[in-house]
């Protein structure tokens, strides 16, 4: 285990920044989001929540993937390869984190998807324990463990107040950690019993918020009798203004459309992101199989908390970072329709 | 299923031509499709899917109407009903498109050998059962009797017309069962829906049953089999929804845990019975 002093991280930034692409959590006009650093930025790494996951790091929200001119019966192809530099995202909580691994489960199952894979492997994680969980986290519900290291980070850091404690969980990790470690002192006895004080304080606040005690294992009855429960998906979808958000604050939601620029005879093909809970998702030229927000909206959760399990070895998509449960507009959430398809009568 | 088209992403299509344009009705069109070099664009099984883009109007998915048997290139028949497909239309021989493929699953010629078969579609569902029928065909010996069982609106609407009419009925312990939805002149077929067409054929329910078409045939094609003693693992059917990605990562054409893309188009009907009736 290393430690680094705060006072220091103007210079690690620096240090980091010549070799790589250096991601942070940067807060421009009140918002906070992972943003490429460059000096003078304002950092903030207090604030457990970014407004976006950092997603869009692995999985663009465009993506221009071919070039394509056509003309007089002739087509020409060129293939547009990933495009970026190695980089380091600092500051990754840990259901951020998991969500990567949701999303290699679908993107880097076979047929691997060669664009996700690129900005996948060229990236180093540095996970950030949450000292500060808010009131709409949920992530213990989710199996997320927000005091500990989580796996698939690189580098696992704390907040141990005037300085981080940091330490390295793979190879990509020890190698970076290489290139920096001037800044670095080894940690004592007494930083790792800080440490393991400060992840039980952790652990005691995460207890407390709202909405930690979701039981998802209230949801009972196969895929068609949850389904089936038109009542409830119907109470919800009547206040759903269908604008998309949860979707693409979500970092697990992961649907695209695939697009042709229509300039001209040339142009790009482009992918983005695309929500469910759009009417046009489903259309086709002789109908559309979800004519109703509820039927969407009930699509988007069965994914979720059904689907996604069946397929993916019981594990829900979702990593309870309550970005969806923070931003609806219409206060509709994952942990209410939890509560309602487990029998609870809560309130909407 | 991987995509054999290319050692690059799945999403790449690669440049083929239409080397041959055959119009079969007024809005369906039968495409013979090579790749740059005049050969197959790639290997595929009966049931099977190809991406078609046109850039820059766009990609759409089709079922392959060719037997696998086929070398020398694929075929789709297509309807014209919407962007993609109008503009797919007023393409001509030469014409260089996108294609990537193969996508989905297919329909399992091996399990059906030494069986007899009822093969029942509707308008341009005949598309992927031609492409089983012809490799039943085309490997005549290892199936047992032939049925084909087939409807459109009008006459004018029955695509494949040589080898519903000329081709099929010749082939050896094979039968042609033809009907269209309303009287018509020139026609002294049969007339009526398909699902009451079928009831009337009154087949034996030890065959299997392969059932391709609009989504409301299939549902009373479906009803009508098991009124006759069908069980639900003797029927197969395919079923469409909107497709971009091709390969179960795009979202768009979930049944419940399934998706047409990956785990169809191609599902026997007991599977069927396990998914939301969302579609």
């Amino acid at each position: 285990m290393k430690k680094i002093l705060k006072t220091k991280l103007p210079e690690l930034w620096q240090k980091i920044d010549a070799d790589f692409d250096l991601f942070l959590p940067i807060e421009k006009n009140k918002t906070l989001n992972f943003s490429l650093w460059k000096e003078g930025e304002k950092v903030n790494l207090d604030r457990v929540r970014t407004n976006a996951s950092p997603k869009h790091l692995v999985f663009p929200q465009t993506e221009t993937y071919l070039k394509f001119k056509n003309e007089n019966k002739k087509l020409s192809l060129e293939v547009v390869e990933a495009e970026g530099d190695e980089y380091v995202l600092f500051g990754v909580r840990p259901c951020d984190v998991k969500s990567f691994k949701l999303l290699d489960n679908i993107f880097l199952r076979d047929p691997v998807d060669t664009y996700y894979k690129v900005h996948r492997d060229r990236g180093i994680i540095i996970s950030l324990g949450c000292s500060n969980p808010e009131d709409t986290c949920f992530c213990t519900s989710f199996g997320v463990e927000a005091a500990s290291a989580p796996e698939g980070a690189d580098i696992a850091a704390w907040d141990m107040g005037d300085s981080f404690l940091w330490k390295t969980q793979s190879e990509k990790g020890q190698k970076l950690m290489e290139s920096v470690e001037e800044f670095f002192t080894d940690a004592h006895e007494k930083d790792l019993k800080t440490l393991e004080h400060e992840k039980d304080n952790i652990r005691e606040k995460l207890k407390e918020l709202p909405f930690s005690n979701i039981d998802l294992s209230k949801i009972k009855g196969t895929q068609q009798e949850i389904f089936d429960q038109e009542e409830i998906w119907n109470e919800f979808s009547e206040k759903c203004l269908a604008c998309g958000t949860c979707s693409y604050l979500c970092p697990t939601c992961h649907c695209y459309d695939l697009c042709d620029y229509k300039g001209s005879n040339k142009g790009e093909k482009f992918r983005c992101w695309d929500s469910c809970m759009s009417s046009d998702f489903t259309l086709m030229a002789h109908g559309n199989p979800r004519t109703s927000q509820m039927q969407r909206l009930r699509q988007r959760f069965m994914h979720k908390l059904v689907y996604y399990p069946k397929n993916h070895e019981g594990v829900y998509s979702c990593v309870g970072c309550g970005r969806c449960a923070d931003r609806c507009p219409v206060h509709i959430d994952i942990v209410k329709i939890i509560k309602k398809l487990g029998g609870e009568k809560n309130e909407l | 299923m991987s995509c054999s088209c290319h050692d690059q992403d799945p999403l790449i299509p690669q440049i083929a031509v239409i080397k041959e344009v055959r119009v079969d009705t007024h809005d369906v069109t039968t495409f013979k499709i090579v790749d740059n070099f005049g050969k197959k664009p790639f290997e595929f099984l009966p049931g099977q899917c190809a991406m078609i883009s046109i850039p820059p109007i766009g990609e759409a998915i089709f079922s392959i109407t060719s037997s696998p048997s086929q070398e020398e290139f694929i075929e789709c028949s297509i309807k014209k009903c919407g962007t993609v497909t109008d503009y797919l239309h007023q393409l001509e021989a030469g014409s260089e498109i996108g294609v990537r493929g193969p996508y989905g699953n297919n329909f399992p010629v091996e399990e059906l050998k030494n069986k007899d078969l009822v093969f029942i579609g509707g308008g341009i569902g005949l598309a992927p059962l031609r492409s089983v029928i012809n490799y039943v065909m085309d490997n005549r010996d290892d199936f047992g009797k032939v049925d084909i069982v087939y409807g459109a609106r009008t006459p004018g609407d029955l695509v494949h017309s040589k080898d519903i009419f000329d081709v099929w009925p010749k082939e050896k312990d094979t039968t042609v069962h033809l009907t269209v939805d309303s009287l018509s002149e020139n026609w002294d077929g049969n007339v009526g829906f398909v699902p009451n067409y079928v009831k009337t054929l009154g087949f034996d329910s030890n065959k299997i049953a392969l059932v391709c078409g609009p989504p409301i045939m299939i549902k009373y094609t479906l009803q009508a089999l098991e009124e006759m003693g069908f069980k639900k693992d003797q029927v197969y059917t395919t079923l469409e929804l909107k497709m971009k990605c091709g390969i179960g990562k795009c979202g768009r054409c979930n049944i419940g845990d399934k998706y047409v893309c990956k785990d169809g188009p191609v599902f026997r009907c007991d599977e069927i019975t396990e998914l939301p009736n969302e579609y």
